[in-house]
């Protein structure tokens, strides 16, 4: 517990503090009037009200799509499930201006809806919300199918014997169990939207603004840290709101489930309807997933097919002092250290949570973890400059800052994906190892940990594929000499020319694919050894 | 027939799991099927419920073909094997569950639940959680919850496999008392034959997807169909036998038949009660191997010179030690010629 | 504050120790400017910056300093930056900051005064803060509408020449233009009608802009890759709009990074569109290398990287005698007449400015 709560106590709490600090403080006295100013100033409520209203749609919108997805990859059994299953995480990864660029191919000028219906949705709401769909569909197929493949199918057909169609079933058994994984899943997703910033700057127009946009604005143009500061604020109490409800509402709700080898409860579809189904599904993440990014990868190839990808390995001295592909290798490593250390800070914070004296204190900062998700990267970064600017902790041009930015995006997946599963483990499996002599380490070790493999390998996915795309912290930390993919795509987007542009784009391809591979070797992994529970 | 089943089949990737099965279960009838695990008995439950389509044949329920009629509108309750008591609810909400779904009024459900778990012997329990019940109450749980909405067929899924033997005893009788008299008609499924032949009207024993015999207990226990039921039923005494007129010759020698045996090459079962032991000189030489205490028997297990072991079964004070030297004799009247 | 910066260094110094023993391969002490001897030098920038290799090279063989560089998000975000880390800066000179923005920086501080050598030698209309000499003009570069010559030849209808032409009919629904208050050369562009029509004329200009069909999109990537006409993305993307608010560098950028070159541009630049911005660079109070900081002062404005700059930042040079590439010569000149403003009256209007023009075209 103690090195979760350091971690972020000095990584997150004190630059957080210490850059709303600097805005509201002037000569050692807290300016508190500052915050009616700002509130009553219309734009800015009404700010507030379109951040929350988009947020709610497309969370509801998200797990309406998502939810028959995460069904399908959980309980059906068909060839290429685990590409798919990889696919569906890659637009997460994707920096926002690249997936703009892919987005406007589905719902812009020219694009899909416009061939076929003459539809346009770029700078429209629609298009907001339908992107926010297409980014988040991956968390809610994660965290709520990872938990619906380890759930007993017979709970259902019990229910089916007792007169329940198989929506009954679902909604009456699976939902209330699955209920802690979709609460998470909406959690994660209202989370991101309501702090949306690429998307809804990209593809909503200047006309619509969210809080953290605003907080953009305010930090990185005006230079307004006392407005700032108080959308930071504002911000902060919301998101801290919706934590607080999410806690209460899944605490009253858990229960021990009964979980079962993932690999029993998969088969193939039968009758019609299942493949119908299945049929849906794949259609859904063809064209709200596959076919933007299919534009990218169309894109990367230039009229002498590869010239783009050539380029990439070419050192032009200028731009980067390295060849662009090299920014491979700089992601990979720091996406892997970002995940060793939300992993552990994470997995500790987890275990932390699930013990059973845990007291209030503890549980309270299981909200407190999720804090990250719902600060503005700008004002987290400004916060780093000025509060870690003396040794030993003096890291603002150290390599650590971009893995430990990055966790602190990491770790709350960590901890939220790992949660359900830490707190369905039967309590009784831990007392058998304890009389068979086992300490309560060892015994988290050999009983537990077996049983949570698998959400932990998915949770550290998660974390590896969100510090890959990772671009807000890293943007201004990362040195030329070491670009990360995002930042090179961003660099060569920035610059007018068809190279720079394919270059732009094969960049984004790969980054597609080792993110995409980088989630596939998890996915081996994780079926390779047997005995899994 | 309330229950039919036609030429059922069953495949999991080519392997026939339930092999053109023919079975009746008549209303009010209590059919218990036996068999050893893999045999296809589960599956046998699960394609009556609808959970298992069929590969080819038929389901009748009242003459109606199920094929299409999906698992909630088959109107059959399935109690399964761990029970799968949804652990979100309370041994209520369990219970009232089915007449829930089947759109009962609250006051109906509540009077309901009461009446239920009265039935099963747990009266009040209604606000207890799940989680906190014994291995018997959640078994008397399941029970009420499949009984709740008065399904037409309740199938068991090895119904007591979970609980200790004196529970175990004790339950199937109360449940047999109680099917017979709410007038249940049940499909069970078991892999313990006293389970089945204390609870059922009628034994199906299955074997590899395919019914090797259906009759009452008596009649299975008394001739059981081939050597396989006969050694699942637990008799160890079964060889190959030339039979010939009032006698067999087997590895034991030559062994008593009852008249009108068919003749030839047949397998032979000498039930443990007719091994009788003599003196040494008066019949087939054996030793004994191991004697154990069966309460109301001694089992003794007998290794001839150049022959299988024999099983006896013998009264408390006759029974010999290990190490003994004794004499066999067959009684014509515990031997079978099966097939 | 409840916590100290003592209480969390005993906190996490452990922690810390282990994680940054088992990383730092690149050889950096990990602490910006501090520490690093006065052997290196720390350039603080934002993410435009790139130079050549050889050309860094000669400097650190010249003048015997390392040079690293930090890159702080982008213009508008490296100065803010630099003005929160006044105090405790991560480096020694800070190059970046435009003449759009330089009043906020020279108003909190941020750099100290040093006169670069050959600073005579830079021309005349770049120069800024001449008594104090905080400031050293480093490049500059024009701010113009960009169009579109196939489109033009297409429909037969002439580019646009002036600001007075992109309110004409025939003009009509054919412009893109970033948001002032989120982008450079958005802000850039609106700073130009401003000084073209005046405190009191350029929101007339914009409402007749607007009932023009002006278009505007966040940023200038969006605006260029998937709005307009002329660009490679834009011409995947189906793009509409063959006018678009860039630079003048761009259409020789057009040139260079295509394969194969074409022989002429294939956008032109709206002469008289444009607006110039200057970026200077300066020595940062409280430099921990301030020897080596003078020193990388005087190579900014060296020929070596001058001559360097415009092929990969896209600027143009601000000394007196700096040769540009050819290509530039040919399909980017520098715009003749381009609307400027002093840094003083930018600092005093813009933000009121940005203020009147969102609630005028976006709203």
């Amino acid at each position: 517990m103690a090195v979760p709560v350091a971690f972020f106590a000095v990584f997150f709490a004190y630059p957080v503090t210490a850059i709303v600090a600097r805005g509201l403080k002037t000569d050692g006295t807290w300016q508190l009037g500052r915050i009616g100013d700002v509130l009553a100033q219309s734009d800015v409520r009404q700010v507030l009200w379109f951040t929350t209203w988009q947020a709610l749609v497309s969370t509801a919108l998200t797990l309406l799509i998502a939810l028959p997805g995460a069904y399908v990859l959980a309980r059906f059994d068909f060839p290429g499930k685990q590409v798919l299953r990889a696919v569906v995480t890659v637009p997460f990864v994707l920096p926002t201006v690249v997936v703009g660029t892919a987005f406007m191919a589905l719902a812009g000028r020219g694009g899909l809806l416009d061939e076929l219906w003459g539809l346009r949705l770029d700078t429209t709401v629609w298009a907001i919300l339908l992107a926010h769909v297409f980014f988040n569909y991956a968390v809610v197929v994660r965290t709520v199918g990872g938990l619906w493949a380890q759930l007993d199918p017979r709970q259902e057909e019990a229910a089916r014997m007792l007169g329940a169609s198989r929506f009954a079933a679902w909604r009456t058994v699976t939902l209330p169990a699955l209920a802690p994984a979709v609460a998470a899943a909406a959690l994660m997703v209202f989370l991101f939207t309501f702090t949306s910033f690429g998307v809804v700057q990209i593809l909503g127009g200047p006309t619509f603004s969210t809080l953290e946009v605003e907080i953009y604005r305010q930090t990185s143009e005006i230079f307004d840290l006392s407005t700032a500061a108080v959308l930071t604020m504002i911000q902060f109490v919301a998101v801290g709101s919706i934590l607080a409800l999410h806690a209460w509402t899944v605490r009253r709700r858990e229960t021990a489930l009964r979980l079962v080898d993932a690999a029993m409860t998969a088969r193939r579809p039968r009758g019609a309807g299942q493949w119908a189904l299945l049929g849906g599904v794949l259609a859904t993440v063809a064209v709200l997933l596959l076919l933007p990014l299919a534009v990218l990868v169309e894109r990367s190839f230039g009229a002498d097919g590869l010239g783009y990808y050539r380029a990439l390995t070419e050192d032009d001295g200028g731009v980067f002092l390295v060849a662009p592909i090299e920014a491979v290798g700089n992601s990979l490593q720091y996406a892997l250290a970002a995940t060793v250390i939300a992993v552990v800070i994470g997995g500790l914070a987890a275990v932390a949570l699930t013990r059973r004296d845990a007291g209030r204190l503890v549980r309270g900062f299981d909200a407190l973890l999720m804090l990250p998700l719902g600060v503005s990267a700008v004002t987290v970064g400004f916060g780093f400059l000025i509060a870690l600017d003396e040794p030993p902790l003096d890291l603002r041009a150290s390599w650590i800052l971009v893995p430990l930015a990055q966790a602190l995006v990491g770790v709350p997946f960590v901890v939220r994906t790992m949660l359900p599963v830490l707190r369905a483990v039967d309590v009784r499996l831990r007392e058998a190892a304890a009389v068979l002599g086992a300490s309560p380490w060892r015994a988290w070790r050999e009983v537990d940990l077996p049983m949570v493999r698998r959400a932990l390998l998915i949770a550290a996915g998660f974390a590896f594929a969100v510090s890959l795309g990772e671009f807000g912290a890293t943007v201004f930390i990362a040195r030329p000499e070491n670009p990360t993919l995002p930042v090179a795509v961003a660099r060569l987007l920035g610059r007018p020319g068809d190279l720079n542009y394919g270059q732009a784009m094969a960049l984004s391809t790969i980054l597609m694919i080792v993110c995409a591979v980088a989630l596939l070797v998890l996915e081996r992994l994780r079926t390779d050894r047997t005995g899994e529970f | 027939m309330l229950l039919s089943l036609r030429a059922a089949t069953v495949r999991f990737s080519g392997r026939a799991v339930l092999d053109a099965v023919d079975l009746g279960v008549a209303e009010h009838e209590i059919v218990c099927v036996l068999g050893p695990s893999g045999s296809g008995k589960s599956t046998l439950l699960r394609a009556v419920a609808g959970l298992q389509p069929l590969d080819s044949g038929r389901i009748l329920l009242d003459g109606h073909d199920q094929a299409g009629v999906p698992a909630h509108r088959r109107g059959v309750g399935l109690m399964f094997q761990d029970h799968q008591l949804f652990p979100q609810r309370d041994v209520g909400g369990n219970v009232a569950f089915g007449l829930r779904m089947r759109g009962a009024s609250r006051i109906r459900q509540a009077e309901r639940v009461r009446e239920l778990l009265d039935l099963v012997g747990l009266p009040g329990a209604s606000g207890r959680a799940v989680a906190a019940l014994s291995g018997g109450e959640q078994q008397r749980v399941a029970l009420a919850r499949a009984l709740a909405p008065s399904p037409r067929l309740l199938m068991l899924d090895e119904p007591l496999g979970q609980l200790d033997r004196s529970l175990r005893e004790r339950l199937v009788v109360e449940l047999r008392e109680l099917f017979g008299r709410l007038g249940t008609t049940v499909l069970a499924v078991t892999h313990d034959q006293g389970e089945a032949f204390a609870l059922a009207d009628r034994v199906v024993v299955m074997r590899d997807g395919r019914i090797a015999q259906s009759g009452t207990p008596l009649e299975v226990w008394q001739r059981p169909a081939d050597a396989f039921v006969a050694r699942f039923l637990g008799f160890e005494n079964v060889v190959e036998a030339t039979v010939g007129d009032g006698v067999a010759v087997t590895p034991w020698g030559k062994v008593p038949v009852p008249d009108g045996a068919p003749r030839g090459t047949r397998t032979l079962l000498v039930r443990p009660a007719g091994v009788r032991l003599v003196p040494v000189e008066e019949g087939l030489r054996c030793t004994v191997a191991a004697r154990t205490f069966r309460g109301t028997h001694v089992a003794v297990r007998l290794q001839p010179e150049d022959a299988p072991r024999l099983e006896a079964a013998c009264a408390l004070r006759a029974a010999p030690e290990v190490g003994d030297e004794v004499g066999v004799e067959f009684d014509e009247a515990e031997i079978a010629v099966l097939e | 504050m409840g916590i100290t910066k003592k209480v969390t260094v005993l906190a996490v110094g452990l922690g810390l120790v282990t994680l940054s023993a088992c990383g730092s391969s690149d050889g950096d002490d990990g602490g910006g400017g501090s520490g690093g001897g006065s052997r290196t030098v720390t350039l603080v920038s934002h993410n435009s910056w790139a130079v050549s290799k050889d050309v860094v090279a000669a400097f650190e063989k010249q003048s015997g300093y390392r040079l690293k560089v930090l890159e702080d998000g982008d213009a508008g975000q490296a100065v803010n930056k630099a003005v929160l880390t006044k105090d405790n800066p991560q480096g020694d000179v800070f190059f970046g900051v435009d003449n759009t923005l330089l009043s906020r920086a020279l108003d909190n501080g941020l750099f100290q005064p040093y006169e670069a050598k050959d600073s005579d030698l830079i021309l005349e209309e770049y120069r800024a803060d001449q008594d104090k000499h905080r400031v050293t003009p480093v490049d500059s570069g024009d701010i113009c509408v960009n169009y579109d010559k196939a489109w033009f030849a297409e429909h037969d209808v002439n580019p646009p020449k002036s600001f007075d032409d992109l309110i004409k009919p025939e003009y009509k629904d054919l412009l893109v233009v970033e948001n002032a208050s989120t982008s450079s050369p958005g802000l850039g562009f609106l700073l130009g009608t401003a000084a073209k029509y005046g405190d009191e004329g350029w929101q007339d200009y914009w409402k007749k802009l607007k009932a023009n069909g002006v278009k505007v999109v966040d940023g200038w990537e969006q605006a260029y890759n998937e709005e307009f006409s002329g660009s490679a993305g834009g011409k995947k993307a189906k793009a509409d709009r063959p006018l678009v608010v860039s630079y003048a560098s761009s259409p020789p950028a057009e040139v260079i990074y295509a394969d194969p070159k074409p022989d002429t541009a294939p956008t032109g630049v709206a002469e008289g569109t444009c607006f110039r911005q200057v970026e200077y660079a300066g020595l940062l109070s409280n430099a921990r290398n301030p020897e080596g900081g003078k020193a990388l002062l005087d190579f900014l404005i060296s020929k070596p990287f001058q001559e360097d700059m415009p092929l990969n930042m896209f600027v143009y040079p601000v000394r007196e005698g700096a040769q540009v590439p050819e290509e530039f010569a040919a399909f980017g000149p520098q715009a003749k007449d381009p609307e400027t403003m002093d840094p003083a009256k930018i600092a005093d209007s813009r933000d009121q400015w940005v203020k009147s023009w969102t609630s005028l075209v976006l709203k």
